[in-house]
């Protein structure tokens, strides 16, 4: 076992192992991720239920149940993203790693949302179409969803990190991290239903866009931070 | 080599220690004795930058830790309290992930030897929930095996929970370290024989 005998990885090495691990650990715990799944779709389809049949209604409150909906299921496995790994120590070896942590934290980020954000991503044009969405605002809705699905866990992450070791996070956490979803949540929404109506949703998506952007700058370092603070 | 100087070290209210000083050069052992709370833990996690200290600064090759950064921690092995163990992962899957964060390449071949060495032959693949409390711990310190190229060690009571015959693994790997020219901080409550291997003491007072 000579030093010469093992090759460094280099940074994407190290993320990618990052990614392969919490995905893996998903798969192996299937509950979270079917719950956030199979919450998201009992949330949507308990509307119609409450609200009656009447698909002018349907139709206009469709987009902001879907988005809320998604917004209430991915905060369901927020409070173990890091609180297992900061429990068990591999955390701390987390930011002993001789690389930046940020990017580290960022692919636990990226495995939160292949495994919570994508599904709902998918799932999402159906359950639109049980609120008699036209096809246009469907696909209208599915990329709204790819834009503000990730922004969602990269705020999550922040509110997970800054609530680690806090007894109560969980609901901590929802109310730290419920309010900085407002933009996404009126952008998101707000392109649906402009689409639904046949208006322009370049704007809307812009703005998603550019709050994505905003988020991948600022979210895995205040994570860090964050994560670095909580292991003092 | 090692250099703390002044450190001091406050958790809440309390002032664990002050103006606590050592050095340790290439090849030799620090044994961090005291009493439970006596803030060895606390002392070792300064070391590895987990915890700030309230004064003072911990200095590698002659340069702070905190300017060294990642090519402080590039030449570091911490292993703490927590096993970094992974119940839903198996014990090679574990040991593997494990150095890969560390951003070091080696083949399955290899991390199955030495979890092999570490007495898990024929365990590597059962969940890590199925291993009883020594063997989780094994499987951490089966990165001490591939820990040549990181010039420091910093164990937390490697030795808890481990049998008469991983205490000799883990005494024999130290020693090869020690050998080349390596830095190791230890804390144990265990007796350990150290003969012929250059071993300093620190005691901190509760």
């Amino acid at each position: 076992m000579t030093s010469a005998g093992h090759p460094r990885r280099g940074l994407a090495g190290v993320f990618a192992a990052v990614v392969r691990r919490d995905l893996l650990l998903a798969l192996r715990r299937r509950s979270d991720v079917l719950t956030t799944f199979f919450f998201f779709i009992v949330v949507v389809s308990l509307f119609p239920l409450g609200i009656g049949p009447e698909i002018d209604t349907l139709r206009a409150i469709a987009p902001g149940v879907v988005w809320v909906a998604a917004l209430l299921a991915s905060m369901l496995a927020l409070a173990r993203l890091f609180a297992d790994d900061y429990a068990d120590g591999t955390l701390e070896q987390l930011a002993l790693a001789p690389q930046p942590l940020l990017v580290l934290v960022l692919g636990k980020i990226v495995a939160h949302w292949l495994v919570t954000g994508v599904p709902l991503v998918l799932i999402a044009p159906l359950l639109g179409l049980q609120c008699d969405l036209p096809a246009a605002a469907l696909q209208v809705m599915m990329l709204s969803l790819l834009l503000g699905t990730p922004v969602l866990s990269m705020i999550g992450a922040v509110g997970a990190a800054l609530t680690l070791g806090v007894r109560g996070a969980g609901g901590l956490l929802a109310l730290l991290v419920l309010p900085l979803y407002i933009p996404v949540l009126i952008f998101g929404a707000g392109a649906v239903s402009a689409s639904a109506v046949g208006m322009d949703v370049g704007g809307h998506l812009s703005v998603l866009a550019a709050i994505f952007l905003i988020a991948l700058v600022f979210a895995p370092w205040a994570t860090a931070a964050a994560v670095r603070i909580a292991l003092e | 080599m090692l250099q703390a100087i002044n450190l001091e070290c406050m958790r809440g209210q309390r002032r664990l220690f002050r103006d606590l000083s050592f050095d340790v050069a290439d090849g030799e052992l620090l044994w961090v004795a005291g009493a439970n709370g006596s803030g060895k833990t606390s002392l070792l996690r300064i070391v590895c930058t987990l915890l700030r200290a309230e004064s003072g600064e911990v200095r590698w090759d002659g340069t702070d830790i905190r300017v060294l950064g990642e090519a402080f921690l590039a030449d570091l092995v911490y292993i703490g309290h927590a096993p970094a163990v992974k119940d839903d992962l198996t014990a090679l899957e574990n040991l593997g992930f494990s150095l890969a964060q560390h951003g070091l390449a080696t083949s399955a071949d290899e991390q199955a030897d030495a979890l092999g060495r570490f007495g898990l032959a024929g365990r590597e693949d059962l969940p890590a929930r199925s291993l009883s409390q020594g063997q989780r711990r094994r499987v951490g310190l089966a990165r001490l095996l591939f820990g040549a190229s990181r010039r420091l060690w910093i164990l937390d009571e490697p030795l808890a929970a481990l049998d008469a015959k991983a205490v000799d693994l883990v005494r024999e790997q130290i020693g090869i370290h020690l050998e080349r020219g390596g830095v190791v901080l230890l804390t144990s409550h265990q007796e350990i024989d150290f003969d012929g291997l250059r071993v300093r003491h620190l005691q901190l007072d509760a």
